[in-house]
């Protein structure tokens, strides 16, 4: 039996359009799964006690209070350290690198440090800071996350200063301003939204970040306010109690789960938000 | 709302223009001064600026060299002999690297085979076929998909994930492509959840949403014009995405596979969940393997000796190495489409 050329062409159409919705489903079928499981087992194991007491030693009970604060205080140095350096180098490369070579080659190097492994960036953290001073310790972990938040700050920050017209940096210049108060005071204000915005998702990526702290901050059962003492922090928390034979240790980590997808999706929907309120 | 601000700045400053200008009494001087002043702040912060920039170049190269510096003990006992070695022996100190590297280069394609097809029908979904208002929120979710930390994807991959695979779904595999000669192999062995081919499903649910947004972004770029004139002529959609848009944004799109190539090479947490971790060299998928990545997590900080931890480090390097070259490919093709897009408008 023969098909006529313009049915098999719709046929086939049809068939990849079916595909593409399947496609669309099967992306989406992921996130629920996941998002799903998380809310179902995580849920189960957050109390108040979670954000009250100290991780657990095993057949304890507890909580992840030094966790959540070990995270939240390297995250904080790391965006601290990253930023400026980011912002800095990103108004380099969209403001004053239009001559030499120092801005073409820094941009294919930050976005080759854009998508390195992170846990290379934790080696090489290991390697310059943790194998020379002894220890595992808090500062080499907010290191190794604002080695990974520069990048990503870098790039957005160079991107949302290009999109500012020249004709605003030409308004303030034939007024008699300076370079620097053209940047400082035009265009860093004008792209204000946008540059906040790369700085809310690279504190959202580092949120969920666990192989650079593996080699740096490590983990630490205690309360430790110490930088210079390994430090407990949610991802590597999680790690480790997820693979550990107790129960209570394995919901502890759902609850740890839900909690850091919760703030990190949180964080990026925020960065959404934020963007779309940007208005040019 | 622009304007308003652009309003602000010219009158700020032309209000201190004028009080400079009211100030014409001031001492020459004075103001030779101030001039000179501001040059100065010029000056420091086009430096200071300057030297941020040079310092993420730095920081490169410091990575390097360190990663460098740190593997340059296994470097020298073991040669090029390391990268086709499969020992991986702490006690005798015999290092290999050749299963964690072919293990990170079978998972991400795994990864890209799924992911390839998947985030290109997404990536037509998008543009093509979804209603418009839906379009922002579908791609909002599957971009989300890309902000759930790894770990995330590593726990749910161990605990949810492999056991339903291993119950329902490598069973049906070991019978029916476990049959077909010639590709049997791949699917022997015990069913056990995790391994190769587990780690390179997460993989793929991992890399769809950066490749599909790419995909998406080019596929956007395509002149409604040519599009439309497929149309006109009587192309079915599928025809013109193949025929037009498709050849179109070749460049693009095989740039956002090697973005997804980068990301799948280098990803830690979740294949180290899934993968089984042992260092050995399996035909079969089902079985348990190693990766860099995963090498690096579940040993480094529990390697003693110099030698253990440098071949540790070496590992790092090849795999900075491998994305570096993946990476700088995609980089290069990117590059093209934009010469190409600058062209044609």
């Amino acid at each position: 039996m023969k098909i006529p050329i313009y049915t098999r062409r719709r046929i086939i159409n049809a068939i990849n359009l079916t595909f593409s919705v399947l496609a669309m489903a099967f992306g989406l079928f992921w996130l629920f799964w996941i998002l799903l499981t998380l809310f179902d087992k995580g849920l189960d194991g957050i109390s108040f006690a979670t954000f009250t007491q100290m991780t657990p030693s095993p057949g304890d009970t507890g909580g992840l209070l030094n966790a959540i604060a070990g995270s939240l205080v390297m995250v904080t140095l790391a965006t601290l350290i990253g930023t400026p350096v980011g912002i800095m180098a990103g108004t380099y490369l969209a403001e004053f690198g239009q001559r030499g070579w120092l801005a073409p080659v820094t941009r294919f190097v930050n976005d080759i440090l854009l998508s390195a492994p992170s846990i290379v960036i934790g080696l090489f953290v290991y390697t310059v800071y943790v194998a020379k001073v002894g220890h595992f310790s808090g500062w080499a972990g907010a290191l190794a996350l604002s080695l990974i938040v520069i990048p990503v700050v870098v790039r957005t920050t160079e991107d949302m200063l290009r999109l500012i017209p020249n004709s605003l940096r030409e308004a303030a210049i034939a007024l008699g301003a300076p370079q620097w108060k053209v940047v400082t005071l035009v265009t860093w204000r004008a792209s204000k939204v946008g540059i906040m915005t790369g700085i809310l998702l690279a504190v959202a990526r580092i949120s969920g970040e666990t192989a650079p702290l593996l080699f740096t901050a490590l983990n630490n059962q205690f309360w430790s306010a110490d930088m210079n003492r390994p430090m407990a922090n949610l991802p590597v928390v999680i790690f480790q109690f997820a693979m550990s034979p107790y129960e209570y240790w394995q919901e502890l980590a759902w609850a740890g789960a839900l909690l850091i997808t919760l703030s990190v999706l949180g964080l990026n929907v925020a960065a959404r938000i934020f963007m779309r309120k940007r208005d040019f | 709302m622009r304007n308003h601000f652009l309003l602000a700045v010219i009158t700020k400053i032309s209000l201190t223009r004028l009080q400079s200008g009211l100030a014409k009494t001031m001492p020459t001087a004075h103001r030779a001064a101030k001039l000179n002043q501001q040059r100065l702040l010029d000056w420091v912060f086009r430096k200071a600026t300057w030297f941020f920039t040079a310092l993420v170049f730095v920081l490169l190269a410091a990575l390097l060299l360190s990663l460098l510096i740190g593997s340059w003990p296994a470097i020298q006992a073991f040669g090029f002999d390391f990268l086709f070695s499969t020992q991986w022996n702490p006690v005798t100190e015999k290092f290999g690297a050749l299963v964690p590297i072919i293990g990170t280069l079978v998972t991400s394609l795994i990864a890209l085979s799924i992911g390839i097809p998947v985030s290109f029908g997404i990536a037509l979904f998008l543009t093509e076929l979804s209603p418009p208002w839906l379009r922002r929120p579908l791609g909002t979710a599957i971009e989300l998909l890309a902000g759930i930390p790894s770990i995330i994807y590593g726990m749910w991959g161990l605990f949810v994930f492999a056991p339903f695979f291993a119950k329902h779904v490598q069973p049906g595999m070991q019978s029916t492509l476990g049959e077909i000669a010639g590709i049997g192999f791949l699917f022997e062995g015990a069913v056990m959840g995790i391994g190769m081919l587990t780690a390179g499903i997460i993989l793929a649910i991992m890399v769809i949403p950066f490749i599909a947004s790419v995909i998406r972004d080019v596929f956007e770029v395509v002149p409604v014009m040519l599009k439309e004139s497929a149309y006109a002529l009587g192309a079915t959609t599928w025809e013109v995405i193949w025929y037009v848009v498709l050849p179109y944004t070749k460049t693009g799109v095989v740039g956002g596979i090697m973005l997804g190539l980068g990301r799948a090479l280098g990803e830690t947490m979740a294949v180290t969940f899934v993968i089984g971790n042992a260092h050995q060299l399996h035909a079969s998928l089902f079985m348990p393997g190693n990766s860099i990545a995963s090498a690096l997590a579940n040993e480094f900080t529990e390697a003693d000796g110099d030698l253990y931890t440098a071949a540790l480090i070496e590992l790092g390097l090849i795999l900075f190495l491998i994305t570096f070259v993946v990476l700088a490919c995609s980089k290069i093709l990117l590059l093209q489409l934009k010469k190409r897009e600058g062209k044609i408008s």
